[in-house]
């Protein structure tokens, strides 16, 4: 057997509600024989049940019972797929808007977007607002399915009108690698296995576009960052600062600056799980070893060059979940960067963003799912770098100190197409 | 400014996955102020208290570890159960179903009958009585269709339980584990780790693990479609037979709804060559507790189930 290790990519759906997401995801998965001969037992005896024939592809994700009553998907089902060449982790996501939250966490950790769309309803507005959350939350490449090719007769004119929507969204938004495809979920046309009904379509299928993507290695502009997570006693005196590394990678010798405290010392010593390394790359949970006598804790940062800024004032792109609107005078809030939990005010709301024209518009608040610009303060300094140039050090939830429920995400700075 | 699209990045499938998983571990201790392991001497939880000693090596694990015992194990886990938490020099804390029973907190199914249920009210005292407001669980989303919706950090009430509905937005990996006082989470570090996943990993590491995880002669019946094993817990109903069969547990739970594999895997390279070609997931396989209704899990973990 095969032992070889693969690399992973992490991918969500998004498109609107009815559009076919989570049938798609069941096509996959069935075509490419994921799934157990029980796990899919289970599925047709459960559409048996509910009166929907053989087999609802849904109920493959839709695990939930709220979801296979109303047939919708609430929250992001996670799915694991293999193949000869690749490892993936699929976060279904929910079409409706009044859970942009549930597809907001399942898009903030993809490398690649798989949008789903009716060829018959075109581009809605509530896909346009996926794309454009996906686009925010640093996705770049997409697959897109154009579903139910199989009712309009495989129309290449219809396929046509909606390729040519959304090659406008995606150059507004800056995609970089933009793949469109008819398919059939329902009867798996060019899922996994090519289409007889599309001769006029050479490209690839939805399978073979996900195990072609390049997606995944995001765009470092920045140094290596380790925002210190806890800090480990050795044995026999001294202590190393734990964290996941992000941007760049660190080796033994490098020459680092630890923040917000701005002090400069030398990486002595590289450890992972108690055994040392020459190199903590990125997305290691190493935990470092500094040269310098300092003091440091959770919350900090070690960096090289070039630095991140530190400030108490951030310029942010934010979306907002709760459920009353987000305003200066509003809630009592914490936010939560990196390692670092700090309160936070707003100071000022600078605008909305206007999904279909992507223009801003002035707003003295933010509503439910309503995506917006605003200054924030925070008590204690943040180390950040922009969103668009380092995922992690640029991203940041907001929680309300009542509930401690999460009710926004944030992004530093604002993306290059608005 | 430069642009460098080829960082060396952690891109071998098991090493993402177990730095991802000493982040969670390391981030939830940070954020809470007593979290706990539960440890039931499966796999999976030990993979877990194995990437735990990592996270905070060369420390000792900055938190006890907690076994629910229904009092229907299987010797060799109970065994496996006491010679991990010594190695990791974990303190451990056991829970016994009896107690809730003996303080009439649940009723007895009698010696054969499923404890399996029972274990969420055990549990959940348990955790009040230690004021835990963390609980790290093994639980992988590829195990079940409920499991696959939930949080890496997942809310509980103050009265343990899950709801589906309402679920914290969970953004990048920005964890966030705040609770009020009654409250706690659930922490599930394997969250994205499938069977096989966890498999290769235990070889990669050559983990210990309880010996009836490979395959070995022992004497079982065949009742709902699963091999028992005859024993304490397990006697043969009139008119099944018991037969002799070389077997291995693909789950670890009771002994009385845990089904044995007809297997010759003896090693962790055959098992793994199984486990790839399986054609019934592990849960379908091997648990009666999941064969009750179409949304078993679901329903128990409402409940506050592991």
């Amino acid at each position: 057997m095969e032992l070889a290790t693969k690399d992973l990519l992490r991918l969500a759906t998004i498109g609107s509600v009815d559009d076919g997401k989570s049938t798609l995801i069941g096509r996959l998965l069935v075509d490419t024989r994921q799934l157990f001969d029980d796990q899919l037992d289970a599925v047709v005896a459960a559409s048996e049940k509910r009166g929907i024939g053989d087999l609802d592809l849904s109920f493959v994700t839709d695990g939930l019972r709220a979801e296979r009553e109303q047939g919708i998907t609430i929250d992001v089902a996670y799915r694991y797929a293999t193949t000869p060449t690749r490892k993936f982790i699929i976060a279904d996501c929910p079409g409706h808007v009044q859970y942009t939250r549930n597809m907001a966490t399942g898009a903030s950790t993809a490398d690649l977007a798989l949008a789903v769309i009716d060829v018959a309803s075109g581009l809605k507005e509530q896909t346009r607002r996926h794309f454009c959350i996906a686009a925010l939350l640093g996705v770049r490449s997409f697959v897109v399915a154009v579903n139910k090719m199989d009712t309009v007769e495989w129309s290449e004119l219809a396929f046509q009108r909606v390729v040519d929507q959304i090659e406008t969204v995606s150059r507004e938004l800056g995609f970089t690698s933009t793949i469109v495809i008819p398919v059939s979920a329902l009867f798996g046309d060019n899922v996994v296995i090519p289409s007889v009904n599309s001769p006029w379509y050479g490209g690839p299928t939805v399978l073979e576009a996900l195990e072609a993507s390049e997606a995944g290695s995001w765009e470092v502009a920045q140094g290596g960052r380790l925002p210190i997570q806890w800090v480990l006693r050795q044995l026999g005196g001294g202590r190393t600062y734990a964290g996941m590394v992000s941007g760049e990678s660190f080796s033994v010798g490098e020459k680092v600056t630890l923040l917000p405290a701005n002090v400069e010392t030398t990486i002595r010593a590289i450890n992972f799980g108690g055994e040392s390394r020459l190199e903590a790359v990125v997305g290691l949970a190493a935990d470092l070893d500094l040269a310098d006598e300092t003091d440091a804790g959770r919350g900090d940062m070690i960096a090289s060059a070039p630095l991140p800024r530190v400030t108490k004032e951030l310029e942010a792109t934010i979306c907002w979940f709760g459920e009353r609107p987000l305003s200066v005078n509003g809630q009592r809030l914490r936010l939560k960067h990196t390692t670092k939990s700090t309160p936070v005010r707003v100071q000022s709301i600078t605008g909305v963003i206007d999904i279909s024209s992507l223009t801003i518009n002035d707003a003295s608040s933010l509503s439910t799912n309503e995506i917006g610009l605003a200054t924030l303060l925070t008590a204690e300094p943040l180390v950040v770098d922009d969103y668009r140039e380092d995922r992690v050090t640029g991203s940041f939830v907001l929680i309300d100190e009542v509930t401690n429920v999460t009710v926004a995400a944030g992004m530093v700075g604002h993306a290059s197409f608005l | 400014m430069t642009t460098t699209l080829h960082t060396p990045h952690a891109t071998d499938h098991l090493d993402v996955l177990e730095s991802h998983a000493l982040f969670i571990l390391r981030e939830v201790v940070a954020e809470c102020e007593r979290p706990v392991l539960l440890f039931s001497g499966g796999k999976d939880s030990a993979v877990l208290l194995h990437l735990a000693a990592k996270a905070f090596a060369p420390q000792q694990l900055p938190f006890p570890v907690l076994h629910i015992d229904t009092g229907q194990n299987f010797t060799e886990v109970l065994e496996f159960r006491d010679r991990a938490a010594k190695a990791a020099g974990a303190r451990l804390i056991v829970a016994k179903v009896q107690d809730s029973i003996d303080q009439g907190k649940v009723a007895d199914p009698g010696p054969l009958g499923s404890r399996n249920r029972l274990q969420t009210v055990t549990l959940l005292d348990a955790i009040t009585a230690h004021s835990f407001d963390a609980a790290f669980g093994g639980a992988r989303r590829d195990e079940d269709k409920a499991r696959a919706k939930e949080r890496v950090l997942s809310f509980r009430d103050a009265f343990g339980q899950w709801d589906p509905r309402q679920q914290r937005p969970e953004l990048w990996q920005l964890y966030q584990g705040k609770v009020n006082p009654g409250e706690h989470v659930r922490a599930f570090p394997l969250s994205d780790w499938t069977e096989l996943d966890v498999w290769q990993y235990i070889g990669r590491e050559k983990m210990d693990l309880p010996s009836i995880y490979f395959a070995h002669e022992r004497d079982v019946v065949l009742r709902d479609g699963m091999w028992l094993a005859v024993g304490e817990f397990v006697e043969p109903r009139p008119g099944e037979d018991v037969v002799t069969q070389m077997v291995r547990f693909r789950t670890v739970g009771d002994a009385n709804c845990t089904g044995a594999v007809v297997s010759a895997a003896t090693t962790i390279e055959t098992i793994i060559d199984e486990v790839a070609i399986a054609n019934v997931s592990e849960r379908g396989a091997t648990r009666g507790d999941d064969k009750f209704s179409e949304t078993a899990m679901e329903d128990r973990k409402r409940e506050g189930y592991f």
